[in-house]
């Protein structure tokens, strides 16, 4: 491999590494959101079960 | 705001470009007679700082519709294109270094106007996350923000001319006013490259603002949940 095929490569790799890194902290944060969005879904279910049951009442 | 069954086409047309723009570098596009192999360098380099300017361009773009028409969002999606532009910057600088290293035998040059107007731009968008960041959220930061977006803008025409306008005899000037000093298959090469890393950055843009954006919603529901 000749110097100048070195650098070549080695100016492609970086684009490459540095678009990667950046995906790999996108998946990152999208697994935070994940794991927050089933927490809230936790939080609100213990929620409802938490309000007391409505009971039917005659109107009129 | 792209639909969300968009992103996956988008993302797919950032591939097929890439590949494609790859392979017509590697085997279509003639090896340059004056630099040689090295040359190959510049279809990668000189889109992705193209494409640094493009975003910040946008985030400015986006800063204006903030402070003008109070566009819901804008202030966000300024944001996120400058953050991209940054990224952008980094790989510049980067595939920069290295064209500098094999074709002047440094990595850098303080005495090109054009490297160093890039760095200024690079290091004054890189100081915009160091501002946002130091004041709360809300409109005081928004507004603090756009301004800020707005003045960095005035740097890339003075970026992109500087190497016209000084003389510089390191950097290389390609387009030029006679049109670009190129092969038409080197100019198809750089085209194609060029529409590779802009899709490319317009799908990423489009992933972190979702992301962003379902950051936001979740804040929301949970001070609703909490309360």
């Amino acid at each position: 491999m000749t110097a100048a095929e070195k650098y070549v490569a080695a100016a492609y790799l970086v684009v490459f590494v540095v678009v990667l890194a950046y995906v790999l902290i996108i998946a990152t944060k999208l697994a935070r959101l994940e794991r927050e969005v089933a927490e809230l879904t936790e939080l609100a279910q213990a929620r409802v079960e938490r309000q007391p049951e409505r009971k039917a009442v005659a109107i009129g | 705001m792209l639909p969300a069954n968009r992103l996956p086409v988008l993302a797919a047309a950032a591939l097929g470009l890439m590949v494609a723009a790859i392979a017509v570098v590697a085997y279509v596009a003639p090896i340059d007679a004056d630099q040689g192999l090295s040359q190959k360098i510049f279809y990668f380099h000189v889109p992705v700082a193209l494409t640094a300017y493009a975003a910040f361009g946008w985030g400015a773009w986006k800063a204006l519709r903030h402070l003008w028409r109070r566009e819901p969002g804008a202030d966000l999606e300024s944001y996120v294109a400058i953050h991209l532009g940054v990224i952008f910057g980094v790989m510049t600088l980067l595939t920069g270094s290295i064209w500098a290293k094999i074709s002047w035998g440094r990595w850098w040059v303080w005495s090109s106007d054009q490297l160093v107007l890039f760095l200024v731009l690079f290091l004054f968008y890189a100081a915009y996350f160091m501002l946002r960041f130091s004041v709360d959220p809300g409109p005081r930061r928004a507004n603090l923000s756009a301004v800020y977006a707005l003045f960095g803008v005035a740097l890339i025409p003075v970026s992109f001319l500087a190497i016209r306008l000084s003389n510089d005899i390191i950097h290389p000037v390609v387009f030029k006013s006679s049109g670009p000093d190129m092969s038409g298959t080197m100019f198809f090469a750089f085209c194609l490259s060029w529409a590779a890393m802009l899709v490319l950055a317009a799908t990423l843009y489009h992933v972190e603002l979702a992301g962003k954006r379902l950051d936001q919603r979740l804040k929301e529901l949970r001070e609703v949940l909490v309360t």
